[in-house]
C-alpha cells in the first residue's frame, strides 16, 4: 500500500468549484452539537453535503450513538428513515462496505446521517433494539451486500430467494446473467424434465 | 381424538386482496391470527442495480416502474435528488407545475386506494365511482405527457413540456367537480354501519409504535403524529402554499380512512392555489447536457401519496450514480403488519392490507 502511495505524484490542488463548495458548506445542527458534547469520542469524522451532517461513527459505538440521538431531548431522532449498505470498493478500497443510517427528527425537522465502515465478512451491531423498523432494512442490507448484523432477531434474505448464493448489489456482481448460475430457479434435473409445452 | 391445533395458511402471492404479489404466512388459532410473516420479493427487479448502470437521466424511467400507482411522485423525488447533487435551481414555473401534477397524482393514488380498499371490504360501488374520477386525472396526465400510468414526466432541472392548451381549464374543471364526488363517497361509507364495523378498532397502532416502525404518510398521521415532509422540510413551492395536514386520533383503519379522504380535499386546495399562482417564465433550469454531478451524496425525501419517498444517491463524479438507493414507504409500512393484525380475524387482514395501501412494485423495487 505504501509503495503505491509514494509512486503516485501528488495532484496539483484543484480550483475550488463554487457549486461544489456550496454543497459542502457546513450547516448548523443541534443534534450534532448534542452528540458532540455527550459522545464526542465516538465521532470519527464529520462532513456535510446538501446541508445535512454526515457523521462517521466507530463500529462498536453505533448502538450507543443511535440510542442517544433517539432518546436525547435535544435531538429526538425518532424516525429511522432509511438504512442501507454501500459497496465502497470503487471509492476507497478498504474497508469494503459502509452502512448508512438516515435519521429524521419529525418535530425538530432536522436530519442527520450516520455511517459505519465494515470490512467484507465483518459484523455491525444491529440497531433493531433502538428502532424496530431497522429489522427489514438490515435484512435487505444483508441480502444485497452480505453485511451481517450482530444481534438481529431474524437475519434472513428478504428480496432474493433463500437459495440464492450471491449478493447482487455488490459492485462485482454482473448486471446480466442466468438464474441457474446462482443456485436457484432450476436444478440440474429440471433441465431434462418435460415441461407442459412439450 | 378431538383437540385444537394452530394452523398455518399461506395467503397469496396470488390472492386478489393482497394488491399484487404479497405472500403472508398466517399462523391461526381458529380464525384468530396468532402470527403473520410477510414474504416479499416476488416483484424484485433490481431497480437500484439498474439505477447504478444507467445515466442519471435514463434512470428516471425506472422510477416509474416502482410505485406504478403514483409514478409521478417517484419521478419527482429522483429528479430532485439529482438536482440537489448538481446544485441546480429549478425555475419557479416548473416548481409550480410539479406541485400541480404531484397533487393530482396524490388524488389519483388515493382514489385507487379508496376503491380497492372499499372493494376488499365489500363495498363494490365505491370502486366504480373512484375509478370514474381517477379516469379524469389519467386523461389530464395523458394530455400532458402521453402516458396514463408510467409518465416519465419530470426532467432533471425542470419539466419536459408546457401544459398544453386548455389543460389548466380542464384541471380546474376537475377541481370543481371533485367536492361533490367526495361527498358521494362519504355518503356511501363514512356513516355506513358495515364500514364502521369493519374498520373501527381494526389494525390499531399508536403514534409512538408507528414511528418506531418507521411508518410515514397517512399511516403515521392516522395515529396522530403530524409529520408531513411538505410541511417539515418543504420542497418545490410547498412553502408558499396554504394547506392543512389532517391527523387522526385512534390510529385505526377508520381514522386512516378519514385522513386520506381529507388529504384528497387538501390536495385539491393545493392544486387550485398553484394554478392561480402559476408564474410565467422558463420551465427548465441550466442543466449541462451530460449530467456529471460532483463527488458527494444526497438523501432527499418527498411526501409521496403513501409516505416518505426517499432517494439516496452517491456520486463518484461520473455520469452514473455510484449508489442509487430507493427508500420505499410501502416496504417500511408493511413491516408493521404483523403487529397490526395480531389477535384479529383473517378477514381483518384484508382490511389492514388495504389501509396500508401497499403497491408491491414499490415494496420490492
Amino acid at each position: 500500500m505504501d509503495d503505491v502511495d509514494n509512486k503516485t505524484p501528488i495532484p496539483p490542488p484543484k480550483k475550488a468549484d463554487p457549486v461544489e463548495e456550496a454543497l459542502r458548506a457546513p450547516a448548523p445542527s443541534r443534534a450534532l452539537d448534542r452528540l458532540g458534547e455527550a459522545l464526542g469520542d465516538a465521532i470519527e469524522d464529520v462532513a456535510y453535503h446538501c446541508g445535512v451532517p454526515i457523521v462517521r461513527v466507530g463500529r462498536d459505538r453505533i448502538v450507543e450513538v443511535a440510542r442517544f440521538l433517539k432518546e436525547d431531548s435535544g435531538s429526538r431522532m425518532l424516525l429511522l428513515a432509511d438504512l442501507c449498505g454501500v459497496d465502497m470498493i470503487g471509492l476507497r478500497g478498504a474497508p469494503r462496505f459502509d452502512v448508512v443510517y438516515h435519521l429524521t427528527g419529525p418535530d425538530t425537522r432536522e436530519r442527520i446521517t450516520l455511517k459505519v465502515a465494515v470490512e467484507e465478512g465483518g459484523e455491525v451491531p444491529s440497531v433493531t433494539p433502538v428502532w424496530r423498523g431497522a429489522n427489514w432494512h438490515e435484512r435487505e442490507a444483508f441480502d444485497m451486500f452480505g453485511i451481517r448484523f450482530a444481534g438481529h432477531p431474524d437475519l434472513r434474505r428478504i428480496l432474493m430467494p433463500e437459495e440464492f448464493d450471491a449478493h447482487p448489489l455488490r459492485k462485482d456482481f454482473p448486471l446480466e446473467g442466468r438464474e441457474k448460475d446462482h443456485g436457484f430457479w432450476r436444478r440440474p434435473e429440471d433441465e431434462t424434465r418435460n415441461t407442459y409445452r412439450d | 381424538m378431538f383437540g385444537t391445533t394452530e394452523m398455518q395458511i399461506n395467503m397469496g402471492p396470488q390472492h386478489p386482496s393482497t394488491h399484487g404479489v404479497l405472500r403472508l404466512e398466517l399462523k391461526l388459532d381458529g380464525e384468530r391470527i396468532v402470527d403473520t410473516r410477510p414474504v416479499i420479493g416476488y416483484l424484485h427487479r433490481g431497480c437500484e442495480k439498474l439505477g447504478e448502470d444507467r445515466t442519471y437521466a435514463q434512470a428516471i424511467v425506472y422510477t416509474d416502474r416502482m410505485d406504478y400507482c403514483a409514478a409521478f411522485a417517484e419521478n419527482l423525488v429522483y429528479a430532485e435528488a439529482v438536482e440537489r447533487l448538481l446544485g441546480v435551481e429549478v425555475p419557479p414555473r416548473a416548481q409550480y407545475m410539479r406541485v400541480v401534477l404531484a397533487e393530482l397524482q396524490r388524488i389519483a393514488s388515493h382514489l385507487i386506494w379508496l376503491g380497492t380498499h372499499a372493494m376488499d371490504i365489500g363495498a363494490l360501488t365505491v370502486f366504480v365511482y373512484g375509478m370514474r374520477e381517477r379516469e379524469f386525472i389519467l386523461d389530464l396526465f395523458e394530455s400532458y405527457c402521453g402516458a396514463r400510468l408510467t409518465y416519465n414526466a419530470v426532467r432533471v432541472g425542470g419539466m419536459p413540456e408546457e401544459f398544453p392548451e386548455g389543460w389548466v381549464e380542464e384541471a380546474r374543471r376537475f377541481c370543481d367537480v371533485l367536492p361533490s364526488r367526495l361527498d358521494e363517497y362519504h355518503q356511501l361509507l363514512t356513516a355506513n354501519r358495515i364500514w364502521l364495523a369493519r374498520t373501527r378498532g381494526v389494525g390499531t397502532i399508536d403514534g409512538k409504535t408507528a414511528l418506531d416502525w418507521g411508518m410515514t404518510g397517512p399511516c403515521l398521521r392516522g395515529s396522530g403524529v403530524a409529520y408531513d415532509v411538505r410541511k417539515a422540510i418543504p420542497y418545490e413551492a410547498y412553502a408558499d402554499l396554504d394547506f392543512d395536514v389532517p391527523i387522526g386520533e385512534a390510529g385505526d383503519t377508520y381514522d386512516r380512512y378519514l385522513c386520506r379522504m381529507e388529504e384528497i380535499r387538501q390536495s385539491r386546495r393545493i392544486v387550485l392555489q398553484a394554478l392561480d399562482k402559476l408564474p410565467g417564465g422558463e420551465i427548465r433550469g441550466k442543466v449541462p447536457r451530460r449530467i456529471k454531478p460532483p463527488k458527494g451524496e444526497v438523501y432527499h425525501v418527498n411526501e409521496g401519496p403513501r409516505g416518505e419517498l426517499g432517494v439516496y444517491l452517491v456520486s463518484d463524479g461520473s455520469e452514473h450514480a455510484y449508489r442509487c438507493r430507493f427508500r420505499s414507504p410501502n416496504f417500511v409500512n408493511l413491516q408493521a403488519l404483523p403487529d397490526m393484525v395480531r389477535g384479529h380475524l383473517v378477514a381483518d387482514v384484508v382490511a389492514v392490507i388495504g389501509t396500508l395501501d401497499i403497491v408491491l412494485g414499490c415494496v420490492d423495487r
